[in-house]
């Protein structure tokens, strides 16, 4: 039987790291998700793995070690919260756009500026609409419990590679704080030199033998019409992974005629918010995006003939709610309720705010 | 009788050939450019060590950031002034590797400073190359950290002046106080005497980065006519009468 773990969801992170069979963490201290690194450097898998594990001088700094790494076709990730991860946006931009796989942790806090250090989901735009310069996008797991913290470190890379593109989780302080039980997998054996050539040797830089040209990772292409070409190459993949990838959980949604629409922690609250409306009789369902980008637009444009209302409950003014709108192109009223700066609604707010505009 | 050029190029009449770990792509660097010139250094030192399949080179933004046209080996392409800390990623991962950085002064000494402190800080066992020709070349010729006082640049019209735009950054200086640097030399390739002091600290350096000795930094001072507004001989004066004083050449740490 698998081993079962009591574990803060940030905890989760560095140990799902290890047991995946990640090469390299590279990292910088913010609150709230310095534990990553903190159980890292307590667990030294660069005694049992190898894994490389690096306290950066910058959040600029990590990402960067992220892109060293990636061109190797090495596992490589980095965590941060908010402020760092803008700090890290121009860095995301050049790995997508040389098509790099790796992953990237944003345990986001209140903003703007320094903000708080208490749980938000203000930083959705720039995880989903890209945060970077220029049209590129990442794939975005919503994680929403220590489990899948651990879990979707190594689903992360999996997609990362499978894709050569970076996978954000975008979690939020309190996923990141709470402590669960996580099941443990068993350990990853990391790719040997010999398998990262015969997997990636065809464009990652694992030196110039002679059986091949050289492999230049690079995201500048001054010639428009190559790089217009770069760009549609890069849209293609997006709309590949828009195709085969969207990944989200429903709750009582079958006969539901109003739908919850929430991610990561807040769909936790959303699920007790449900159950109070259930036993009220109002049929009330939630669709949990696990994936924000790419986002459930089919499911919930499926779901449109049964429903009389959407609300997107975020911890954010009303970010996600944009692209719920976009799916639904106006044929079901969609409403938002969101709390800012750290405070946390109530299943009840959340119901209350439900039928305030639905249920009069 | 006329003779084509192709009648002189024949094996027989060669008395010097191209490093092979050189491409054959014409390189885009201006007339008099250093960077021409530390490429194939870097070249020959790779061939002469038979590295080039464990040899991975980041670029730079600026001039030299093409380099990858010009070197047969695996590069990667940092963003501006972050090429260090990609090095640092690539020699802990892949330790048997020989990993170097390329970076002008705006790159390694203005935007990067963070990044070029740090990993010759922790004694990232990388070379690191220093080309330092006081100004933006690529941009079009800006003031750099690096630029003299009185040095007319586009955003120095009137010349550098220290109450306005501070000191010629010596950051070599610097990077030479650092525990974590095993070797910190300064050259020049204005002739073929500096190009051969060159290519010995280039090869030192080298062989350095794989006995786990720390870090060692090349800078080496370079023209830029096109920047200058000066021709290559022109450049290559105004260096050795400006330059050198300021940017003196020479060790300033080997151990």
């Amino acid at each position: 039987m698998a081993e079962k773990v009591l574990k803060k969801g940030n905890e989760g992170i560095a140990l799902g790291a290890i047991h995946c069979g990640c090469d390299g963490y590279f990292g910088y201290p913010i609150t709230p998700q310095s534990e990553v690194m903190e159980t890292l450097m307590e667990e030294k898998p660069w005694e049992t793995t190898g894994m490389v594990v690096l306290q950066a001088e910058s959040e600029i700094a990590s990402i960067n070690m992220v892109h060293g790494g990636a061109c190797c076709g090495k596992k490589v990730m980095t965590s941060s919260s908010s402020p760092g991860l803008s700090l890290m946006c121009e860095g995301l931009s050049y790995l997508a756009a040389s098509e790099l796989p790796c992953v990237v942790v944003n345990v986001v806090r209140g903003g703007p500026g320094l903000g708080t250090i208490q749980p938000s989901q203000g930083d959705y735009y720039q995880a989903v609409k890209g945060g970077g310069h220029g049209d590129y996008k990442t794939i975005v797991l919503a994680p929403f419990s220590a489990q899948e913290m651990y879990d979707f470190v190594g689903l992360g890379f999996d997609l990362a590679f499978k894709y050569r593109i970076p996978v954000m989780m975008l979690t939020d302080g309190m996923i990141g704080q709470m402590m669960e039980k996580v099941e443990l997998r068993p350990q990853q054996a990391r790719l040997s030199d010999q398998e990262i050539v015969s997997r990636y040797g065809s464009w990652a830089t694992t030196g110039k033998t002679s059986d091949r040209p050289k492999n230049a990772v690079t995201s500048l292409a001054l010639e428009s019409k190559v790089h217009e070409a770069l760009n549609f190459k890069l849209q293609a993949k997006y709309a590949e992974i828009t195709e085969h990838e969207v990944r989200f959980e429903t709750l009582a949604c079958e006969d539901a005629e109003y739908l919850l629409v929430a991610y990561g922690s807040v769909a936790r609250i959303c699920e007790s918010a449900v159950e109070a409306a259930r036993a009220q009789g109002i049929k009330l369902g939630l669709l949990r995006p696990i994936t924000l980008f790419p986002f459930p637009n089919v499911e919930i444009q499926r779901m449109i003939p049964q429903l009389k209302g959407i609300l997107s409950v975020e911890l954010s003014a009303g970010q996600m709610v944009d692209d719920i709108r976009l799916a639904v192109e106006g044929k079901v009223p969609v409403h938002f309720y969101g709390r800012l700066g750290g405070m946390i609604p109530s299943p009840q707010e959340v119901l209350e705010a439900c039928k305030a505009h639905y249920i009069k | 009788m006329i003779m084509d050029v192709k009648d002189i190029i024949k094996p027989e009449n060669l008395v010097y050939k191209k490093n092979k770990v050189l491409t054959n792509n014409v390189m885009h660097y201006c007339p008099g450019c250093s960077h021409g010139t530390v490429h194939k250094l870097i070249a020959e030192v790779i061939d002469e060590m038979g590295i080039q399949d464990k040899t991975i080179g980041i670029s730079p933004v600026g001039c030299a950031v093409f380099a990858y046209n010009y070197v047969d080996i695996d590069w990667q392409q940092a963003a501006h002034g972050r090429a260090p800390a990609l090095a640092t990623a690539i020699k802990r991962l892949c330790p048997d590797k020989y990993v170097f950085t390329y970076q002008g002064d705006g790159d390694l000494a203005s935007i990067g400073t963070a990044e070029i402190m740090h990993a010759c800080n922790r004694g990232e066992n990388i070379v690191v190359i220093f080309i330092n020709n006081a100004i933006y070349g690529m941009t079009g010729g800006q003031m750099a950290p690096t630029t003299l006082l009185g040095m007319v640049t586009s955003t120095t019209p009137y010349g550098r002046q220290a109450d306005l735009n501070g000191y010629p950054l010596k950051i070599t200086e610097l990077i030479a106080q650092l525990e974590g640097t095993c070797y910190v030399t300064r050259q020049s390739v204005q002739n073929a005497a500096a190009a051969r002091k060159t290519k010995k600290a280039l090869r030192k350096a080298f062989e350095n980065s794989n006995q786990s000795k720390g870090t060692s930094f090349v800078e080496v001072v370079s023209s830029c006519g096109s920047g200058w507004k000066l021709s290559p001989v022109q450049a290559n004066i105004w260096m050795e009468e400006n330059m050198f004083p300021y940017y003196p050449l020479g060790d300033l740490k080997d151990r």
